[in-house]
């Protein structure tokens, strides 16, 4: 089993993860509570990964990150190195890719608390900031849990922008699934099915964890 | 400390909340049926609406001001609002739901509020529960109190005890009514129940499709309304259109004529003869006679005939149809003892001033 590919995967899925939580609570609530007109734009770009296919976005984002493009000159102006073929390129690419998995649980989840909650905190004299903290988060705990679950396991498991944006540098850019390829493209079935049964088993447990989350009978018994 | 509002909002193309009233302290009831505007109002002055023109002024603050551009949010309007569901947070204890709103005080101080307020609305033994566990005369409880530790200068109730049975109701009246009586707030209850008018409240405004159409003490208001939803809401169940016979000015009285034939003395009212009137009776003030009544003050005695008698609770509904149909509260005792039965002939006494006069042609003309 190629364990470099693991690793780099599931260090690749954590950074991901994190910086999606950071980016993405921000986003999830100015989208569930703006009053924008033109919202709906921002709506469909966040959303436009689940329905583009992987090697368009991956082309775009080569294009993006080629030292000819004004990204790609910035980068390498300030960090020494190229960003299109390194860990870092896939990181940002892989950012943008599972964006809508973070966002729309936890939108959706912000969206479900209800509104007169909010009206109370304010008439109780908190500020929208304490209001988000101390209401909006707690009860969409669960949206926010499925949304990094699910980002972590669908940065762990992409393969087309990985391959378009990354390549295949062991140690640098071979995520678990390139590597499942490359096994096949070897015939070495029965180290793919090794991996290949590794993310599956990974892939159930996340998804397990997810729905028993989203379930959630006590939060619900206690609204009436 | 005293409310007045001016309240101008266009909720709908054709609904217009349009109102102007003053609210001093103790309780004053804000009665219509569903749809009048009550809601909103409180909601435009808790800062949850915004109002499209007016003034808004709690005390000395003014809260809302569309001529001077004042808007004051919500949350620095310092009142406190009990919506209809409540809006306990479910995710806190009582405790934390009660200390929300104390944010800025020291704890010491804080501990103080909530144990006091806690015992003096009978929920100490809650504190650490959460909203989900306890029984809805104590949710009642716990939000009233949270709306109320954090010392408002007004307070908006929005039908916060209709869910609840009577003894519960009346009880926590009673702890809001001592709360009060320490503060000294204006407190407005919106209401669509003509009985908790009756029970609860000081002054009642009355709206309809969003103007305020009487204002004063609950028993002037609903004794003699002067708009027929609002005659039905204040629990007039009869109401009939009627034509103006002749007046008795000397007796303050006139006569008039009912559909179907029947006459009734009313009270007089500026109409003359001929004119088109509406009277209102309520069901409990009309008496029935199984036989021709003799040697009564009332004036009116209408001979009927018994339709249908229903029960509701601890009383009967008799409907005697005298021409047009009259609703009759009576108890199940009397029914019993009067045997009455579908069909029956029956007499109805009615008193001169039982009858309302709650629309006149006349004026409107």
């Amino acid at each position: 089993m190629d364990w470099q590919a693991i690793v780099l995967s599931i260090r690749l899925a954590a950074i991901v993860c994190a910086v999606l939580l950071a980016i993405g609570l921000p986003i999830a609530y100015w989208l569930t509570f703006s009053r924008w007109r033109w919202k709906f734009l921002v709506e469909a770009v966040v959303a436009l990964p689940l329905v583009l296919p992987p090697t368009v976005l991956g082309f775009y984002m080569l294009l993006a990150m080629g030292s000819r493009s004004p990204l790609g000159r910035l980068w390498e102006r300030w960090t020494g190195h190229p960003l299109a073929f390194t860990f870092d390129g896939l990181v940002i690419a892989s950012i943008l890719y599972s964006l809508p998995f973070a966002v729309q649980p936890i939108a959706a989840a912000f969206a479900q608390v209800d509104r007169g909650l909010l009206e109370a905190s304010s008439t109780l004299g908190s500020s929208r900031w304490r209001t988000a903290v101390r209401i909006v988060l707690p009860l969409s705990v669960h949206g926010i849990v499925a949304g990094v679950v699910l980002s972590f396991a669908h940065t762990l498991g992409e393969f087309g922008v990985v391959l378009m944006v990354g390549g295949n540098l062991p140690g640098q850019t071979r995520t678990v699934s390139i590597a499942i390829y490359d096994q096949v493209q070897a015939f070495r079935y029965g180290e793919a099915n090794a991996t290949a049964l590794l993310l599956l088993a990974f892939s159930f447990g996340v998804l397990s964890i997810v729905y028993a989350l989203t379930r959630r009978p006590r939060a619900i018994a206690s609204r009436t | 400390m005293t409310l007045a509002a001016t309240i101008r909002a266009r909720l709908s193309h054709d609904f217009t909340l349009d109102v102007r009233f003053e609210a001093p302290p103790g309780v004053t009831m804000v009665f219509g049926e569903s749809g009048s505007g009550k809601t909103t109002i409180l909601r435009c002055l808790a800062g949850l609406h915004r109002p499209d023109e007016g003034r808004i002024a709690i005390g000395a603050l003014v809260a809302f001001d569309s001529g001077l551009r004042i808007d004051v949010a919500a949350r620095r309007r310092g009142l406190g609002y009990v919506s209809q569901d409540l809006a306990l947070f479910p995710h806190m204890t009582v405790a934390q739901n009660l200390q929300y709103g104390l944010a800025r005080l020291p704890a010491t101080e804080r501990r103080r509020r909530i144990g006091a307020i806690a015992a003096q609305f009978r929920i100490d033994h809650l504190l650490a529960r959460r909203p989900g566990g306890i029984s809805g005369g104590e949710r009642q409880r716990a939000a009233l109190a949270r709306a109320l530790v954090t010392d408002p200068q007004l307070l908006l109730l929005d039908e916060p005890l209709s869910a609840l049975d009577h003894v519960t109701r009346s009880r926590i009246i009673e702890d809001l009514r001592g709360w009060n009586a320490a503060h000294a707030i204006p407190v407005l209850y919106v209401t669509h129940s003509h009985r908790e008018v009756f029970a609860l409240g000081e002054r009642v405004i009355a709206l309809e499709r969003g103007r305020v159409v009487a204002e004063g003490r609950p028993q002037e208001v609903l004794d003699t309304p002067a708009h027929e939803p609002l005659a039905q809401l204040a629990g007039f169940e009869n109401v009939f259109d009627a034509t103006v016979l002749g007046a008795d000015a000397a007796n303050g009285t006139m006569r008039c004529l009912l559909p179907g034939g029947a006459e009734l003395e009313v009270p007089l009212a500026r109409a003359a003869p001929g004119a088109g009137i509406r009277i209102a009776i309520r069901a409990g003030d009309i008496l029935l006679a199984a036989g021709e009544p003799s040697g009564l003050s009332a004036r009116n005695a209408l001979r009927g005939e018994v339709r249908s008698i229903e029960r509701e609770g601890a009383a009967a509904i008799v409907m005697v149809d005298a021409g047009c149909r009259f609703q009759v509260h009576v108890t199940p005792a009397a029914v019993e003892s009067l045997g009455l039965a579908g069909g029956q002939p029956v007499w109805l006494v009615v008193k001169t001033y039982s009858c309302r006069v709650v629309w006149n042609q006349s004026r409107e003309s």
